[in-house]
């Protein structure tokens, strides 16, 4: 081409401006960045309506959790293989009215602690005393995490650990002790699993049990016959766990109906799961993040069976790593929203997390979109539980999310090696022996927590920076609770071979919020499953019991919403999975109300409780079946 | 990559040549999404595809006068759709940019010095690597789509006389990693790991064999394979991820000087 000189020029100058971009980019998140570095406690309270700190050690929470000590064929590559165990769950275990706190720990022979709650706020640690200590055997196994709920509907929590090895259920006998359901209970004798939830599949009022399996339940870990072990693709991967379902019976047994109810239809590397109604057809539905491949949603049909849905959903086709699934209803629609965490390197790696939202309706189904970039939430790091909660109570759930995979020698680096093998075929990444050996490498570490505001609007914004709640951690497992039943969504935060992080959350005094803690009596006692629609401010809000939640982690079941700075909710509707809607009217705002389901009455499944002048509504008392007013019955589509 | 041009030579007379790049290349885009889902997106594909048709129109006319036959930018644009990786869009655009802005901008005696693709994702690394990543990973296991990549590229590069090049990469590659496993002391197999894997499968069979940016002997094609693979282990050494992108990025344009000064210097002689 025989182009003039200018012409030449112009077209250098175009391209220089086109290596300026990322620069301008850079610049541009990095004025935010400073900004919000530079504030403070006062100003993030007063900013963005509350402030972390972590009070750990005020509280006599103390304790660190300890990753397992695997076969030594594992050895070179044990660090990232054992990178997994730290786990938080909230229960009421004493039923005393206070939230207590149960931990794992992921060694043979290192205890699980359960802190519980003193009238003072304090927290005794009583694992051994309440038998909870010493669960990690070489019996046994390790605990991969924890889930509570009644399932003997006998008026107290129970406890099912999940490990890397026999999955036990431990049953509370209700004076501060519990009782280890062993052999012929229908549970399998050996998965390597990293989730599970409680929740009543076909709402018969008993709680059923999902597990998820990550390695393949032949291996040992400990004891490992053959290292071809690891996944067989980083994203296509078909040799992982059977994942499982259990019905309960309601005395501490259960039936494994995992193929009956289409639930073991293939092998992925489950990692998390959780459940919600997303087709509001009243029965909960199955969300799974895999590891390794595609997330999958399970639509649960009429309690009968299961359908694998991701891909028609619009979900499950283009794999990751997901790591984390939670929902929440992010925009006050009354529709939930699911988050999945996966891992981003910059340079190597780049997934992104996924925000699912829904769109619309396909053949009975709801159709999504991942729209976690246009929001912002999209760029995390190493994701592991990613928590939707509403950290500043303005009525829309926020996100936190942990961070950080191995931080072992600083500045050192295991990526170049990882990326090397998992690029190869099958025959290469399968065998761990192929793997090259970590020798001590950090792999992704000293990452910091990502704290995302959902501004209602369709934005979410970081913020960690300036409202703390993000030490650099190798952390795992986010949980909710309400300390001093204030109102304000404290965290606990379970880290990876480090000390648990619980961060008490600073609320602007002004913000406004309600709660709920239901007791079932049709349904299982616990509620899970129950949803809670409150109608406020012209939106309404919508929130779910849960058996288990994001990554390795169970929040506290009282549900708690936040209001702003609106005194008055117009009702709440709560759906309970026995199909019985309750409806309060006006309920006080700034206080647990504690609900108890109401008996059937004549057939009626929609009750409508008005709010009793005598102030019934307080804390701690309930709604009295003798309050109901009137019944409605509902089409099967109000349910 | 211009695979385009590779792919010209192919006698499929019932096709006008321009289109047989971009027919081929959609047909292994469409296997690879089809079968494991590849793209994040198609939005993000088709942003790359915007961005490398629309700067390669735009400088094309503003240089020439003349509007430029779309295949070429097309090709160069699934070629980033599919090896960026990121949760963003504006990489996707920026690397087509960029990979067709190099070709109006780095040119010696007549032709540009860079597969624009190679350009485009070094520089990004190098740019905005907090911003992006390079497809490095597996399809899947499911072996007839990446049978069917294979067939298809050997068959095109067998077609257009190029076969000898990536015969003498995929030796000299399994050799150098045989030198790495020696020196490092990691196994065989995890060296040679990379190349089972499509990043691997996309610069053999169509980055290093641009016509456009390769010397124009055989003999010369063959030494360039070689020196390719060598700086890759170097920087394999240390390392680096994407060590056959900086490889072809620094040896394809110092071969083509040195080449033609080794030309020039035979005319002079003779």
């Amino acid at each position: 081409m025989d182009v003039p000189f200018w012409k030449k020029l112009t077209a250098a100058l175009l391209f220089v401006g086109l290596l300026f971009v990322p620069y301008l980019i850079r610049l541009s998140e990095s004025a935010n960045l400073d900004a919000e570095t530079a504030a403070n406690r006062e100003s993030s309270m007063e900013r963005y309506g509350f402030y972390l700190e972590n009070r750990a050690d005020e509280l006599g929470i103390r304790f660190t959790h300890q990753r397992s000590d695997l076969d030594p064929q594992l050895d070179h590559i044990e660090a990232q293989i054992a990178s997994v165990g730290a786990s938080v769950s909230i229960t009421d275990v004493n039923m005393d009215g206070r939230e207590d706190i149960y931990l794992t720990s992921s060694a043979i022979g290192t205890p699980n602690a359960l802190f519980v709650q003193q009238p003072d706020g304090q927290f005794t640690e009583s694992a051994s005393s309440f038998g909870l200590a010493d669960v990690n055997t070489a019996e046994l196994g390790v605990s991969m995490g924890a889930i509570w709920g009644d399932m003997d509907n006998d008026g107290d929590e129970d406890l099912f650990l999940y490990r890397w090895g026999t999955p036990t259920v431990y049953e509370n006998m209700g004076d501060e002790s519990f009782f280890r359901m062993v052999a012929n209970n229908g549970l399998p004798r050996h998965v390597n699993a990293n989730t599970a939830l409680w929740t009543d599949v076909n709402r018969d009022g008993i709680l059923d049990l999902f597990l998820g399996g990550y390695y393949h339940e032949d291996v040992n870990l400990f004891h490992v016959t053959s290292t071809r072990l690891m996944p067989d693709s980083y994203e296509y991967a078909t040799n992982g766990g059977l994942n499982y379902l259990f019905l309960g019976r309601g005395d501490g047994t259960f039936e494994d109906v995992s193929k009956e109810f289409g639930i073991q239809v293939d092998r992925r590397w489950t990692l998390a799961s959780t459940a919600a109604d997303l087709n509001n057809d009243g029965y909960p539905d199955l969300i799974l993040a895999n590891d390794y491949g595609v997330d999958q949603i399970f639509i649960n049909e009429e309690g009968r069976q299961f359908r694998e849905s991701g891909e028609e959903m619009g979900i499950g086709f283009a794999p990751k790593s997901g790591m984390s699934a939670s929902v929440a209803d992010l925009y006050g629609t009354g529709e939930y929203s699911i988050y999945i965490s996966n891992i981003s390197e910059p340079g190597v790696l780049m997934q992104g997390n996924n925000l699912w939202v829904a769109t619309g309706k396909r053949e009975e189904v709801p159709s999504y979109q991942n729209i976690a970039g246009s929001v912002g939430v999209e760029r995390g790091e190493w994701g592991y539980g990613g928590l939707l909660t509403d950290l500043n109570n303005d009525g829309y759930p926020d996100l936190y999310l942990a961070n950080g995979y191995i931080s072992d020698e600083p500045g050192t680096d295991y990526w170049y090696d990882y990326a090397k093998v998992v690029g190869g075929h099958k025959e290469i990444i399968i065998d761990a022996k192929n793997w090259p050996a970590m020798n001590g490498r950090t792999f992704s570490g000293y990452q910091r927590n990502k704290i995302w505001l959902n501004s209602g609007s369709g934005k979410f914004r970081e913020v960690g920076a300036a409202v703390g709640g993000t030490e650099i951690t190798d952390s795992r497992a986010v949980a909710m609770i309400d300390l001093h039943k204030d109102g304000s969504q404290d965290l606990v935060v379970a880290n990876q071979h480090q000390p648990v992080l619980v961060y008490h959350n600073h609320q602007e005094p002004d913000r406004k919020w309600i709660g709920f803690r239901l007791e079932g009596s049709q349904s299982n006692r616990s509620a899970i499953g129950a949803e809670v629609l409150i109608h406020w401010d012209q939106r309404v809000s919508r929130q779910t019991v849960h058996g288990g939640n994001a990554f390795s982690s169970q929040s506290q079941r009282a549900l708690l919403f936040g209001l702003q700075d609106t005194k008055t909710v117009e009702r709440a509707e709560i759906r309970w999975p026995s199909g019985v809607v309750q409806i309060l009217n006006e309920p006080e705002t700034g206080t647990y109300h504690t609900v108890l389901e109401p008996s059937s009455l004549n057939g009626s499944r929609l009750l409508d409780v008005s709010r009793p002048s005598d102030g019934a509504t307080t804390s701690n008392e309930s709604y009295s079946p003798d309050a109901i007013k009137t019944s409605i019955l509902p089409t099967p589509s109000n349910l | 990559m211009s695979s385009t041009q590779i792919l010209q030579p192919l006698r499929l007379q019932s096709l006008p040549k321009t289109m047989i790049g971009p027919l081929l290349i959609t047909g292994l885009l469409m296997a690879a999404h089809l079968s494991f889902g590849i793209l994040d997106t198609w939005s993000k594909l088709f942003t790359a595809i915007g961005a490398t048709v629309l700067t390669e129109q735009v400088l094309h006319r503003f240089m020439t006068g003349s509007w430029r036959n779309l295949s070429s930018s097309y090709v160069s644009g699934i070629s980033a759709g599919i090896l960026v990786r990121s949760p963003l869009f504006w990489p996707f655009a920026l690397t087509g940019a960029i990979s067709i802005a190099s070709k109006y901008v780095f040119r010696y005696r007549g032709s540009h010095i860079w597969n624009p693709t190679n350009f485009g994702i070094v520089v990004m690394l190098i740019l905005a690597s907090d911003h992006m990543a390079v497809l490095s990973i597996q399809w899947g296991n499911n072996m007839w789509a990446m049978a069917v990549i294979w067939l298809v590229g050997l068959f095109t590069i067998y077609k257009v006389n190029r076969f000898h090049i990536c015969a003498t990469y995929i030796l000299a590659f399994l050799a150098f990693a045989f030198l790495r496993s020696g020196v490092t002391g990691e196994l065989f197999l995890a060296e040679i790991a990379p190349l089972t894997g499509p990043m691997y499968q996309l610069f053999v069979l169509f980055m290093i064999t641009d016509p456009k940016t390769t010397l124009p002997t055989k003999r010369g094609q063959i030494v360039v394979a070689v020196l390719i693979a060598f700086t890759e282990m170097i920087f394999r050494f240390f390392e680096a991820v994407y060590a056959p992108f900086y490889g072809l990025f620094i040896v394809g344009p110092i071969s083509i000087f040195v080449w033609h000064w080794l030309q020039d210097r035979k005319n002079t002689v003779s």
